[in-house]
């Protein structure tokens, strides 16, 4: 017998489960809606790809965060710390390879920036090992100390990176073939802004793969629905937890150097501002949620673009209105886990 | 002489302030079912969760083929006991629901990355018992009956030998011709030497499987004898369990 074909033959006779495409139609009607109001196409496209492009830094950074949550239920508020040591050292990687991001040669550019990025994954997930062992270890369960303490951890970590770098801003020029843009018709677009939703597209990609075609990823999916059933099976959640917070450090730091060169310019608080949008995002889609953490962020990065265009003195709230909205509409949000 | 695969003695359990257990002392012998009966609260389920290590032993031993895993001597964590072949069917089943069931059941063989490493010929025999799942192979497991998800959770019990299961009331809410079912996939189970510890309230589930009983009643076992002296013994249930077993039905 062939147990792969076999089920899946008897299978088809089965009415397939319904996927819930109603937050897909959500960020679609978003984009939509943004062309009429913005009343000329072209900077509806110039605005759009900066939502999107920001959308995607912005799910890079909050995907690890989610599924931490998600496994361990640790409410890790420090995770602004990894952002921040990501873009700081990519400065430093960044000046090391001037000679390399300046060139007039696509090849080295990139080269140079993803020697950054590099570097930035690695030192923020040794970071992450280490805040793990020491900072959120000690308090598994209890969540008033988690908050308190990851806080505390990533005030003591801005200090450390002011103590290294000093406690200005730093610049974080794009290396040259990043710079400037693709003009289509009338409607511009950055060219780094299409790298950065590449990128995001790809880790997307590759996150979807590893938690749906591995056992590991099973892994992860069972226990952010059920942690001790998984122990029960036999595996070791724990192990598991520092591999993914290790992972969505990394991730963090990753997506430090993308916010650092969006803005092209890196300040110790870097972390401290995003951790706003990204504790938004994670609850928009639904704690622990891969899929929610997408469609969040995407919809995220386009309401900002676009109520800054359309409404600057309101751009501040558009975003804890939009989560406001979600939660009225979903009070789990975009896509719930179940049995949490 | 019997050999015991599972030995708690005088076995306490905490959980936060509440002392639940107060010295159970439980054998359960090899290749047979164990019923452990008792009224609600009487710490069934925290003695099938104290032996899988979800929750510590705070006095006394818990032993699985003369290993401590429990207690005195070590309290080994869940995934080390679960390792050592005892598998768990909490009474909330504790399907992924997320997962399809494929998915669920390539989760609990621990040695297969996929499905095409199942053991082919016990994924057929576990068909056999329960065909709703070849059927729903790739459907989320959370989309499933009452009845299918309680298949689904025994199934990835047995995905895989294993010396000793742990099931807390399979029976719950189930309708007959399910139960059924599951008393015949039990049968053969027992057939193949597997020794089963039961939680049940299902007097006729008790009855066609149980070879040995243990009664609990606050948190202590308070008789311990064969399912057959129970069943026909009216007195004997309304002393131990405040009614007789068939009018429990």
């Amino acid at each position: 017998m062939n147990t792969a074909t076999l089920p899946a033959a008897a299978a088809a006779a089965v009415p397939k489960a319904e996927f819930d495409w109603r937050p897909i139609a959500l960020l679609f009607g978003v984009l939509l809606a943004g062309w009429p109001l913005i009343g000329s196409s072209s900077t509806w496209v110039t605005l759009s790809v900066a939502g999107l492009a920001m959308g995607l830094i912005i799910f890079i950074i909050a995907s690890g965060l989610t599924l931490i949550f998600g496994l361990m239920d640790v409410l890790n508020f420090g995770h602004g710390v990894f952002i921040a040591l990501g873009a700081f050292v990519a400065t430093s990687v960044m000046t090391g390879m001037a000679d390399w991001s300046t060139a007039d040669s696509v090849g080295r550019n990139l080269v140079a920036v993803f020697v950054a990025m590099l570097a930035a994954m690695l030192a923020a997930g040794v970071l992450g090992l280490a805040f793990e062992r020491i900072i959120v270890r000690p308090v598994y369960g209890q969540h008033l100390k988690q908050i308190l303490i990851t806080m505390g951890g990533m005030i003591v970590g801005e200090e450390l990176i002011k103590v290294v770098w000093g406690p200005q801003q730093i610049a974080l020029p794009l290396p040259e073939t990043l710079r400037g843009s693709f003009v289509i018709g009338d409607a511009s677009i950055e060219k780094y802004r299409v790298l950065a939703v590449a990128i995001g597209l790809v880790v997307f990609a590759l996150l979807l793969f590893a938690l749906n075609r591995t056992k590991v990823g099973l892994l992860i999916r069972a226990g952010v629905q059920d942690r001790e059933m998984v122990e029960s099976l036999g595996y070791r959640i724990r192990r598991l937890f520092v591999g993914v917070f290790v992972a969505g450090s990394g991730l963090a730091g990753l997506g430090g150097v993308m916010w650092g060169l969006y803005q092209q310019a890196v300040t110790p608080q870097i972390g401290a501002q995003v951790n706003i949008l990204i504790f938004i995002v994670i609850i928009i889609g639904g704690l622990g949620s891969t899929l929610g953490c997408f469609v969040g962020a995407l919809l995220v990065g386009l309401m900002a673009n676009y109520t800054g265009f359309l409404a600057p003195k309101v751009a501040l709230f558009s975003n804890i209105g939009l989560m406001v909205a979600i939660l009225l509409w979903r009070p789990q949000g975009l896509y719930p886990v179940t049995n949490r | 002489m019997t050999s015991f695969v599972l030995d708690l003695a005088g076995v306490h359990t905490h959980i936060g302030a509440y002392h639940i257990l107060h010295g159970v002392d439980l054998q359960v012998p090899a290749g047979q079912v164990t019923m452990l009966l008792g009224r609600n609260g009487a710490g069934k389920t925290t003695t099938l969760r104290t032996i899988m290590g979800l929750w510590a032993t705070s006095q006394g031993s818990v032993q699985f083929k003369g290993r401590p895993i429990g207690g005195t001597g070590g309290q080994l964590h869940t995934p080390e006991i679960a390792q050592l072949g005892i598998a768990y069917v909490p009474e909330s089943m504790g399907i992924f629901t997320d997962l399809s069931v494929k998915e669920n059941m390539v989760l609990a063989a621990r040695a297969a990355r996929r499905a095409e490493e199942l053991d082919t010929t016990r994924l057929e025999w576990i068909f056999g018992l329960f065909p709703a799942l070849k059927k729903f192979w790739l459907y989320p497991a959370g989309k499933l009956s009452g009845g299918q998800k309680q298949m689904l959770a025994v199934a990835r019990a047995i995905v895989e030998p294993r010396e000793l299961l742990l099931i807390d009331e399979p029976s719950k809410g189930l309708a007959p011709s399910i139960i059924n079912n599951l008393i015949d996939a039990f049968r053969q189970l027992k057939g193949q030497s597997t020794t089963i510890l039961l939680v049940e309230q299902n007097f006729q589930m008790a009855k066609a499987l149980g070879d040995q009983v243990a009664v609990m009643d606050n948190g202590r076992v308070v008789h311990a004898g064969t399912m057959g002296e129970l069943a026909e013994d009216e007195a004997m249930q309304h002393r131990l369990l405040g009614l007789s077993l068939g009018a429990h039905q």
